[in-house]
């Protein structure tokens, strides 16, 4: 494999980071039941402040705690919001990513194309050596090979242990839970808190380590929060498959990457390509659940109509029974 | 006796519930007031002098305030489009890109007719239909990929904002490129007879004023005196019920859409024909997103839209005076974030109460 492949393919790894944990943070988050839509101004909003707090204190880790605290604290309106006071998880999520970005803008806007201070490569010894994986998968910073163990943890913790079956359980049939004595609004808080830990977390990702510095509007991450959203609904809610997509969605960034040094195409163009893909992998994933598929199927000869719906059952996603429902108790 | 004793009972409850109901409502608003102060003082600036500052840049002249009126047509078209999928209960999260294909088919009108010596209000009316047209068009898509895909509207609307602007960059860059260099500062200019005149010493064309109240009373009628509107009402508060009710449900969703869409081209047109005589890749100029916050804010309701539409674009307007201070205008948004913010979570705060109490 040459060069241009190698820093390609090691560029998709870097860049799927901050989707991934954003992804799989709001995947945590809607599990439980609710739906959070602030992540696009959450993510700007941690960016701008992980960036400035880590130039002021000179500290890495500051700016990314202060990012997982905002992020906490954005997910601790919307769970208050939602699970508190019953309003429309929708307009609270739309409400708060308006905001948070404005907020972004404007704070951050003396610190706008200042040069701050960011994470470093730090190659793993022995593993880098190994030919095409060195290069692709152990010559990164830290956060690389976090989201690695990221990825499975949070794929073990969903599937195989008994916390990440009551998830499942509180945002699949919450009344079956909590008759089993699960504190459905409880536990839906704390994964709120958590997801929005997670997505907090993303944003100084960004502004520290992959797309590193602040320039207000031009940072070119207004939109990032909307397609790790979709990520998760493309993913079906399933840490593997949505680490897959973060994946996905960075190689077209990687692509757009290199058209952009090779063609004329202006670059507002190319950050836009992403979104007609989303819509059409969501149109993927949901459409063998629409009712003129259904009947176009059945009035179809059997060959094509088995091959058809294994297809379509194969890639279909469904969300958690009760997403965006809240719960009371009877 | 036990109707004379309920009577009076229900009406004390009721006032008790609206004085508690504006209470609530006007702490929601003090607090979004002293939360933004608070921001404003992490960025070294006075509050005080801040909101003065933005009084000041709204209502200190003629030409500022038909500036804030200028701003507050299209506000109002878009709220006024967006009641219609709200009622619905539908999110037009898409506005924002319908008003920007809108801009695009109303300058194309303008490019292709430019040169046919048509009688310039023929032209000029065209256009206005064309930039309905295309919101209409671009609407429609949300709503057939939700029906037909099972793609939530949201992502759908929001997708289509981006490839929207895409397009407009696109042909600001390519086919309408400026003779000599393309720039992001947008097309040619229309033909200076397309431009809706202002009145003497302002910003203001008395005919996009028309054009608002036009759409506000179209509203507000629609939803609360016809069939139409009662139908769309109870397709919004439970559409499978209203289904087994005989409505069809599939073509009031995509009618919501559509009228919200042609509502979101004739901003669109407004926008040309009157501010910026040109496509420019923000077509949209956020009229989108802001409308959706003041339907918010108002819970949905026609004609105080309207009123706080007009806040809404004083703040925005009286925003950029801001900047004498040092400020960038983001902070409008902030503050009109932090009020709708409040003023949903008061709406809570007030239902809970109100069950217990």
């Amino acid at each position: 494999m040459d060069n241009t492949t190698l820093t390609t393919l090691a560029g998709i790894m870097e860049y799927a980071v901050p989707i991934l944990f954003a992804a799989i943070g709001e995947n945590f988050i809607e599990k439980s039941g609710i739906t959070n839509l602030s992540v696009n101004g959450a993510i700007l909003l941690t960016a701008m402040a992980g960036f400035v707090v880590a130039l002021n204190t000179g500290s890495l880790l500051l700016g990314f705690l202060i990012g997982a605290l905002i992020g906490m604290a954005v997910a601790a309106v919307v769970a208050f919001s939602s699970i508190t006071l019953r309003q429309s998880q929708v307009a609270i999520g739309f409400i708060l990513a308006t905001l948070c970005r404005d907020l972004a803008y404007f704070l951050g806007a003396p610190y706008n194309n200042k040069p701050g201070i960011f994470l470093t490569k730090m190659p793993i010894d022995f593993l880098v050596d190994i030919p095409v994986i060195g290069p692709i998968f152990f010559n990164h910073h830290i956060l690389v090979y976090a989201s690695y163990v990221f990825i499975i943890l949070a794929y073990f913790y969903l599937y195989k242990t008994r916390p990440g079956l009551e998830l499942q359980g509180i945002g699949e049939r919450p009344a079956a839970a909590y008759n089993r004595g699960v504190n459905v609004n409880l536990q839906r808080y704390v994964y709120t808190l958590v997801g929005g830990a997670l997505i907090g977390l993303a944003g100084p990702m960004y502004s520290l380590a992959v797309k590193i510095g602040w320039s207000g509007q031009l940072s070119g991450l207004d939109g990032v929060g909307w397609i790790a959203l979709a990520i998760t609904i493309f993913g079906g809610w399933n840490p593997l498959r949505v680490a897959f997509g973060a994946y996905f969605f960075a190689g077209l960034q990687q692509l757009g990457i290199t058209l952009q040094s090779n063609t004329q195409i202006p670059i507002q163009i190319l950050q836009a390509a992403p979104f007609p893909l989303m819509i059409f992998t969501l149109l993927l994933v949901n459409i063998g659940r629409a009712e003129w598929v259904e009947r176009e199927l059945a009035a179809m000869p059997e060959k094509p109509r088995v091959v058809l719906s294994k297809i379509l059952r194969t890639i279909r996603t469904s969300p958690p029974a009760s997403l965006g429902v809240p719960f009371e108790r009877e | 006796m036990t109707m004379q004793q309920g009577t009076p009972q229900t009406t004390s409850l009721r006032s008790r519930i609206n004085w508690l109901d504006l209470g609530l409502r006007i702490g929601a608003v003090i607090l979004a007031l002293l939360i933004t102060s608070l921001i404003l003082l992490v960025a070294n600036a006075q509050p005080l002098k801040a909101y003065w500052n933005i009084v000041l840049g709204a209502f200190s002249s003629t030409q500022k305030v038909s500036a804030v009126i200028a701003s507050w047509v299209p506000l109002v078209l878009t709220t006024s489009g967006l009641l219609f999928t709200f009622t619905a209960g539908l999110w037009n999260i898409g506005m924002e890109g319908q008003i920007v294909v809108g801009s695009v088919f109303c300058v194309g009108a303008f490019r292709f007719l430019d040169q046919t010596g048509m009688d310039p209000w023929m032209v000029i009316t065209i256009a206005f239909i064309a930039g309905a047209i295309g919101g209409f068009l671009w609407a429609i898509l949300p709503g057939v990929m939700r029906i037909y895909g099972g793609v939530n509207e949201i992502f759908g609307g929001l997708g289509l904002n981006f490839v929207a602007k895409a397009l407009a960059i696109w042909l600001i860059f390519g086919p309408w490129k400026r003779p000599g260099v393309a720039s992001m500062s947008g097309t040619e200019w229309i033909d200076p007879q397309f431009r809706l005149t202002y009145l003497p010493g302002t910003s203001l064309s008395p005919v996009i004023v028309i054009i608002a109240l036009v759409g506000a009373i179209f509203v507000a009628l629609m939803l609360k005196g016809t069939h139409f509107g009662l139908r769309l009402k109870a397709i919004g508060k439970n559409d499978r019920s209203a289904y087994l009710m005989g409505i069809p449900t599939t073509r009031y969703f995509l009618l919501a859409f559509g009228i919200c869409g042609v509502f979101a081209g004739i901003a669109g047109s407004v926008l040309v024909t009157s501010k910026q005589f040109s496509l420019i890749p923000d077509a949209g100029f956020g009229y989108g997103f802001l409308g959706l916050l003041v339907a918010m804010l108002v819970n949905y309701h026609p004609i105080l839209s309207s009123i706080v539409a007009f806040f809404f674009a004083a703040l925005s307007v009286g925003n950029i005076e801001l900047q004498y201070m040092g400020l960038n205008s983001y902070l409008a948004g902030v503050l009109q974030g932090f009020l709708v913010l409040f003023v949903v979570m008061a709406n809570g705060v007030r239902q809970r109460l109100f069950k217990k109490g």
